[in-house]
């Protein structure tokens, strides 16, 4: 059985890039065959930060609309087994993805034994964003501790469950909420929307905090899906979502301010 | 609480409990904004009860009659028909 999952979150520069590269990297590292579909068309920033941007031949456009295959235009990634990159296409042409045409490139990943499909959303609740999550099984909604983003995820939620394929059949897209670029010392102070609140104003159940870390750029600057970074706090995070996805129990980490340093400390320590 | 923790506290806003009130309040409105609009299926619902009612009765488009009333714990779909009259 393969699982469709959407990462969205309505508003833009909230980390759904990040996190399906993330994500989906980390999938397939438990050996799940996963393929990652940008559907940012116009605006494909995938294929950059899983650092496969040179190898890009065909999109996800041309095998709509037949001018390659499936096989031709995926990208097989070089550092995770069973992981493969659909890129977008740069074409300005908001209209080339029909639902008819993203429908069938699911189904043939389905048919080639994909087991997850991750969809990496544009910002905004358009076309792109709708055709991303309407062939949608879950969703991981994106959100920073701010809030228009948080506002934009509610909105979000209510097109999942009104508007989803899943939702006119009748059926409702299992949701989960990431937080993400979270920083427990400015919570502390009462600078930052807090995971609890966040949790009690959307009420979805939360499947990882992951906070905002010097790493994510890094990542980003070498083309390697954070999660790779097995040191940095940010791919730790990353990891723990994977698992708990799959089922595991797995506590929060990083999620408490640092220790604040006394004044004799700051002086001498 | 130690003293210089409680200077520190009072000195600033804690802003981020303001940007949750703002945010339950903002969000609770447009929930109840939406749910007070006619449901999306409700043209489709309307037109396809007229195909079953046609199969036995000819009546009219304006004969046919759906709302929904909104209640606090649940809503009511109201469906009035008339039905042409019998000799
Ligand atoms: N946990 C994080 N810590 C620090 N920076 C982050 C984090 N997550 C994302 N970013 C940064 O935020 C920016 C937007 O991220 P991106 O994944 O492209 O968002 P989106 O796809 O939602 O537009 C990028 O510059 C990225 O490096
Ligand atoms: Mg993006």
């Amino acid at each position: 059985m393969s699982k469709v999952i959407v990462v969205t979150s309505g508003k833009g520069g909230v980390g759904k890039t990040t996190s399906s590269a993330a994500f989906a990297s980390g999938l397939a590292d438990r050996g799940h065959k996963t393929a990652v579909i940008d559907f940012d068309v116009g605006l494909r920033n995938l294929d950059l930060i899983m650092g496969v941007e040179r190898r890009v031949v065909y999109d996800f456009v041309n095998v709509i609309n037949g001018e390659s295959t499936l096989k031709q235009a995926l990208i097989k990634d070089k550092r995770v087994d069973n992981l493969y990159i659909l890129p977008a296409s740069q074409t300005r042409d908001k209209e080339a993805l029909s639902k008819e045409g993203v429908a069938s490139v699911i189904n043939e990943l389905k048919e080639d034994g994909f087991e997850y499909i991750v969809c990496d959303s544009p910002a905004g609740i358009e076309k792109g964003a709708f055709m991303a999550l309407y062939f949608a099984d879950e969703a991981i909604v994106v959100t920073n501790p701010e809030v228009s983003s948080v506002r934009d995820s509610d909105r979000i939620l209510g097109i999942l469950q009104s508007r989803s394929k899943a939702a006119e059949e009748g059926r409702s897209v299992k949701e989960h909420l990431l937080i993400t670029r979270y920083s427990p010392d400015r919570v502390e102070d009462g600078d930052m929307l807090g995971m609890d609140d966040i949790v009690e104003i959307l009420s979805v159940p939360l499947i990882g905090v992951i906070p905002e870390s010097e790493s994510v750029l890094q990542a980003s600057n070498s083309g390697n899906p954070v999660i790779l970074d097995k040191e940095s706090k940010a791919g730790q995070a990353y990891m723990d979502v994977v698992s708990r996805f799959l089922g595991e129990n797995v506590p929060l980490r990083f999620i408490k301010a640092e220790e604040k340093k006394g004044f004799f400390k700051k002086l001498f320590g | 609480m130690g003293l210089f923790s409680f200077f520190k506290q009072n000195k600033k806003k804690n802003t981020a409990n303001l940007a949750k009130e703002r945010l339950q309040i903002l969000i609770a409105h447009e929930h109840a904004d939406k749910s007070r609009q006619a449901p999306d299926y409700l043209p489709k619902l309307k037109d396809e009860i007229l195909q079953v009612i046609r199969k036995y009765v000819q009546v009219n488009e304006k004969d046919v009659n759906v709302n929904v009333e909104k209640g606090s714990d649940y809503d009511v779909l109201e469906l009035n028909i008339t039905l042409p009259e019998s000799r």
